[in-house]
């Protein structure tokens, strides 16, 4: 017997409400699959171009222990892009699907990216307080509805946790430096610190996807829950290495929690809409490695048919 | 495939991480043949000492029940609790049953 599409939402509903996990071959609403593609998909380019910043630094490691542990890293967040590719994949869509609504634009990947590294106290900056951000968020959506995409984030927490601290190590080691280093260091966190905030994303009231994701349990928990957790975590760490929060409204309130300024949402729309300082040059080079190598892959094809 | 220029095939992931365990499934890789699927798995699977044994096979290649017939497929078990220990009634006072 055929059940009609109202039955069956229902029942998607139900399991989602009694948290049982949505597999790629369970029926689910086009809306559902949409919103997953753009979601996961965003998620996995964002950690393929988030490569581009720190691959900036690896031939200027200051030391031989620093690059073994940045060439790490950044070969994680390799993986963490091929497990969520993977992951989207089961919803219907190809990998070269994917990788051609990047150059076209029609696929974004986190603004973040967009900014450019410009000192080694960067690499610190980065991995404390950008694989932070990402940690928070990521950490919550190991309880998201789609298995494919769980099992992909409990996966990348476990690897993302040497990520957060190594950046922490190398911040401490230059806010304990010498005066200019300490002064890279606060200038690291100076221009990291709002763009990390931004990373989650609108208001609750501005998110376009917000409530709808959340009815899913696609997310867990609203932008301005998690942003305030990575605030609440990360104000103390900073203070405790002796560098200052850029925000001159930084107010402990009684109950533990941080208050913060205004975020500059204008800078954040400007930089989602392509107009960061290296929105272009990110994807340009995606582009050149990705047509580099068509060679490699044409090669491959032809010996593994031959 | 429809293109010269594509990933390669799907193939699945299984990795056993200390020996004497079972394999269970860890995640999926592209590639071209079975070499490069293995390496591939190896580099993305295994880069923290977590397999002793790896095994891959095409995604192609794998059967599984479809969602919808999942209820009949797996009902012959379920009006069989006999197979379970808690079923038999005990007389109080048994040891080491
Ligand atoms: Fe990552
Ligand atoms: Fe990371």
């Amino acid at each position: 017997m055929k059940k009609n599409t109202e039955q069956l939402e229902l029942e998607f509903q139900e399991k989602i409400d009694n948290e049982i996990k949505i597999e790629p071959k369970d029926w689910m609403p086009d809306a559902y699959r949409k919103n997953l593609i753009r979601q996961i998909s965003q998620h996995a380019h964002s950690e393929v171009i988030g490569m581009q910043p720190e691959g900036n630094w690896i031939t200027r490691a200051p030391s031989l222990r620093a690059k073994k542990i940045l060439l790490a890293k950044i070969q994680d967040e390799g993986g963490h892009g091929l497990y969520l590719y993977s992951a989207a994949e089961t919803l219907g869509v190809s990998r070269d699907t994917f990788l051609q609504w990047l150059h076209q634009g029609k696929a974004k990947y986190s603004s973040i990216f967009n900014y450019p590294t410009l000192n080694w106290a960067d690499m610190g900056a980065i991995g404390w307080l950008v694989d932070g951000a990402a940690i928070v968020n990521q950490v919550s959506l190991q309880k998201t509805s789609y298995g494919p995409y769980s099992r992909a984030m409990v996966r990348i927490c476990k690897e993302e946790s040497f990520h957060q601290r190594q950046g922490y190590e190398i911040m401490t080691k230059m806010a304990r430096g010498t005066k200019e280093q300490k002064q890279m260091a606060q200038d690291a966190l100076n221009r990291f610190w709002w763009p990390a905030l931004m990373m989650f994303g609108p208001h609750d009231s501005d998110s376009a996807h917000s409530s709808q994701s959340l009815k899913w349990k696609i997310k867990r928990e609203s932008n301005d829950t998690l942003r305030q957790r990575f605030i609440d975590k990360t104000v103390p760490q900073a203070e405790l290495i002796g560098l200052t929060v850029p925000d001159p409204d930084l107010e402990l309130q009684p109950n533990g929690s941080y208050k913060t300024g205004e975020i500059n949402w204008d800078e954040f729309w400007n930089v989602v809409k392509g107009n960061g300082p290296c929105n272009k040059q990110r994807l340009a080079h995606h582009k050149k490695a990705h047509d580099e190598g068509r060679w490699v892959r044409e090669a491959c094809l032809a010996f593994a048919e031959h | 495939m429809k293109t010269k220029d594509n990933q390669g095939p799907l193939w699945e992931v299984f990795t056993q991480k200390k020996q004497g365990q079972p394999f269970r499934h860890s995640g999926s890789v592209h590639a071209y043949d079975k070499t490069l699927a293995i390496e591939a798995a190896r580099d993305l699977f295994t880069r923290r000492n977590e397999g002793t044994g790896l095994w891959v096979v095409k995604s192609e290649f794998i059967i599984d029940v479809q969602p919808e017939e999942a209820d009949s497929f797996f009902e012959p078990a379920k009006d069989k609790i006999y197979r379970h220990p808690t079923f038999y009634d005990m007389p109080d006072g048994v040891k080491n049953m």
